[in-house]
């Protein structure tokens, strides 16, 4: 009971797929010759866990079409997801999960450290995601920044490594940089700071989301915003900061100023669309689903810059032989771009930006990577219009949005705390 | 020899609970708990203010959500048992009483939610008829739609028990009332009520214990703003901390049982049934 798998420990599934598979692996140990194992792969079922923005049907419906195995996809929320990462080791085969999650959970030793060698696009994977630099001038933002918790030592790692070792924890797969979102037919007016979250004025229709390590951050680009505190690393905030942090946001709420809490994706848009709330933190593709019913809804960039996350795909620690290769194979199929087409044309980045430039439109590039004025209409994969001819993505191209990222979600030292000081906030 | 039903309870009863109570000493890392015997869970519970203003929460939500039930169910048990005469229709109407319970409890929550919000159907018609010029805030996401929905929910647990009994009053009893000068309501005082209280606790023992347990009720009609000591619990377990989520459900046992306790003190269920 005490830790909950052992890494490379061997379960009844391993055990069983040995058998079948050690002679097909032992002639094909190299990914670069899938098609000895062509047959079998088809009996392959991968199964893959994640929040609800990656978890799409449609990825599953194309991997079956164009690598011809079964991927079984479960949506959870943030919480659950971390939660069965570290838990249920062997309830999936792929954790789609994000990099502060990967933080908590890698020591439980559930994921086993992926060869960079096997990747075939790793060399185009964004810098952020491996020396932490966008650009090389770029600083780095506080947080947990994926690239200090992308690598680990070796095979068996159970450490983070601050050099490309050649293995990664996770495979990074989607980011964007979060801000506020704001109904602006409601407000009338322009909101450019994250102070804005906690003015009077919007008293009774505010939301923040009820996630703890996202959450903690929105507050804290709130409070400097205010003026009342500047963090020297709000991703790692002392219990005093906590307590000051939060003292604030219980204040606030005692007074009224929150409508409600999100916890889920779709909350946060019914919450939005039904106008329940004209301000709050959100992600990009609520925003995307507000606009689609034909509602204003600005993901407003502010002056202090975004707070930002990043995800990628993980291994499970059980995985082996033909299913680990199948793994290895969706992965390189991942970053080949159909997927990195499809979520940027929903408002995320591709680790991959190269090779997702294939699958889109010229306009579609420029006017969701490059921040230019959209040409024609720009329609969501799912086909609902999101933007007109004319229409500029809301904070421009990919390089001023990631530009100005100023804090990655994050685990702090004093999570622990910081986790019963929220469970207070949401009491009060 | 262990007669089957004991060892039904042993195992999935007590021994559940016996592990509960164990892991409530543990301590947890952000990702694996480990076996200990200390008491840091239960100090920390009990060192802390927020504990103390949730438990007052559920018993506030259970006491209001009972009288609720309680007044609806007594009202629509007495109308049924009472007022329709035969069997059939008594039947027919007690199964119209059951038919929202085909859809799930969550469905039945959340269709409240667009009915009461800021723009809904509620407060639009409201304003419509000129009765209000702002819509009103408190209805959605507050103690009020928490209760409303709780009572929504729960109101046919109170009606089933308390029916139950009164269809089993000795008609005759009501009528040598009557004859003896008695009226509607000494009629219904000193007479139904009495011989139905076993019903109104059985009733009151499945809301209480319904209402304090709840946890996705508090969470979707408060808008995650208020919190029960399930939801206590609930994030306790979302962010993995077992233990501390262990010791705050034993404490909650401990709290439902002294409250069964001391409701059976006023009716003895075994004797009235």
């Amino acid at each position: 009971m005490t830790k909950f798998t052992h890494r490379n420990g061997l379960s009844r599934r391993t055990l069983l797929k040995g058998a079948a598979s050690t002679a097909i692996a032992a002639g094909s140990t190299t990914l670069g010759a899938p098609m000895l194992w062509a047959q079998n792969i088809k009996d392959v079922t991968l199964r893959q866990f994640g929040t609800g923005v990656s978890n799409l049907n449609d990825v599953a419906n194309k991997v079956q079409e164009d690598l011809g195995f079964t991927l079984e996809m479960t949506a959870l929320d943030t919480d659950s997801v971390t939660q069965r990462a570290a838990t249920q080791p062997n309830s999936f085969d792929i954790a789609d999960i994000e990099y502060f999650i990967c933080k908590k959970v890698w020591a439980a030793g559930n994921l086993q450290a992926m060869d960079t060698s096997k990747i075939d696009n790793y060399d185009k994977i964004a810098g952020t995601f491996r020396s932490g630099l966008l650009t090389p001038e770029s600083t780095i933002a506080q947080g947990t920044a994926p690239h200090t918790v992308g690598f680990t030592s070796g095979p068996n790692g159970t450490d983070f490594v601050a050099e490309e070792s050649g293995w990664m924890t996770l495979i990074p797969t989607i980011y964007n940089a979060d801000t506020l979102g704001i109904r602006p037919d409601l407000i009338g007016r322009p909101i450019s700071n994250w102070s804005e979250l906690l003015n009077p004025e919007f008293k009774g229709k505010a939301s923040i989301l009820d996630i703890s390590s996202i959450g903690i951050m929105d507050m804290a680009m709130v409070v400097e915003s205010m003026g009342e505190y500047t963090y020297p690393d709000k991703g790692n905030m002392t219990k005093e900061e906590i307590d000051l942090t939060i003292g604030i946001f219980t204040e606030a709420k005692r007074n009224g100023q929150f409508r409600a809490f999100w916890k889920s994706f779709d909350e946060s848009v019914n919450l939005m669309a039904s106008g329940e709330v004209v301000i709050q933190s959100m992600w990009s593709p609520a925003i995307t689903a507000v606009k689609s019913q034909g509602i204003p809804c600005v993901y407003q960039p502010l002056e202090e810059g975004y707070r930002s996350w990043g995800g990628g795909l993980g291994i499970s620690a059980a995985l082996s032989g033909i299913e680990l290769d199948a793994a290895y194979e969706y992965i390189n199929w991942y970053l080949s771009g159909w997927v990195g087409g499809y979520l940027m044309r929903q408002g995320y980045y591709s680790a991959v930006p190269e090779t997702s430039k294939e699958f889109m439109s010229a306009d579609e590039w420029g006017f969701w990577y490059e921040g230019k004025a959209a040409k024609g209409d720009i329609v969501s994969p799912t086909g609902d219009k999101l933007a007109g001819a004319g229409e500029v993505r809301d904070g421009g191209s990919f390089l001023d949005r990631m530009g100005s990222v100023v804090c990655w979600n994050s685990v702090m030292d004093e999570n622990q705390y910081m986790v019963r000081k929220w469970n207070e906030f949401i009491a009060a | 020899m262990v007669s089957p039903l004991v060892a039904v309870l042993l195992i999935f009863l007590v021994l559940p609970i016996v592990l509960i109570v164990i892991v409530s000493f543990w301590r947890a890392t952000e990702f694996s708990i480990i076996p200990a015997f200390e008491f840091d869970n239960y100090a920390f519970l009990f060192g802390s203010p927020v504990t103390y203003t949730v438990f007052f929460n559920t018993f506030k939500y259970a006491l209001i959500t009972w009288a609720c039930t309680l007044v609806i169910g007594f009202t629509v048990a007495y109308y049924l048992a009472f007022h329709i005469r035969t069997l059939t229709w008594q039947i027919a109407l007690f199964l119209l009483c059951t038919i929202p319970f085909w859809t799930s409890n969550i469905i039945r929550m959340i269709s409240w939610i667009p009915f009461l919000g800021r723009n809904g159907i509620a407060n639009s018609t409201l304003m419509s008829w000129g009765v209000i010029d702002e819509p009103i805030e408190w209805l959605l996401f507050s103690d009020f739609a928490v209760i409303l929905a709780f009572v929504h929910l729960y109101t046919l647990f109170m009606v089933v028990p308390i029916f139950n009994t009164m269809m089993r009053i000795d008609k005759a009893l009501i009528e040598a009332a009557r004859d003896a000068g008695a009226n509607g309501a000494q009629i219904l005082w000193n007479v139904i009520i009495p011989l139905t209280k076993p019903g109104i606790m059985i009733g009151t023992i499945f809301v209480v214990t319904l209402v304090m347990g709840d946890f996705i009720t508090v969470r979707f009609m408060s808008g995650s703003q208020s919190a029960n000591v399930g939801r206590l619990i609930s994030n306790d377990i979302a962010l993995l901390q077992y233990p501390s989520a262990s010791a705050t459900a034993i404490v909650l046992l401990l709290t439902v049982l002294i409250t069964i306790g001391i409701l059976l003190r006023f009716v003895d269920i075994r004797k009235e049934l």
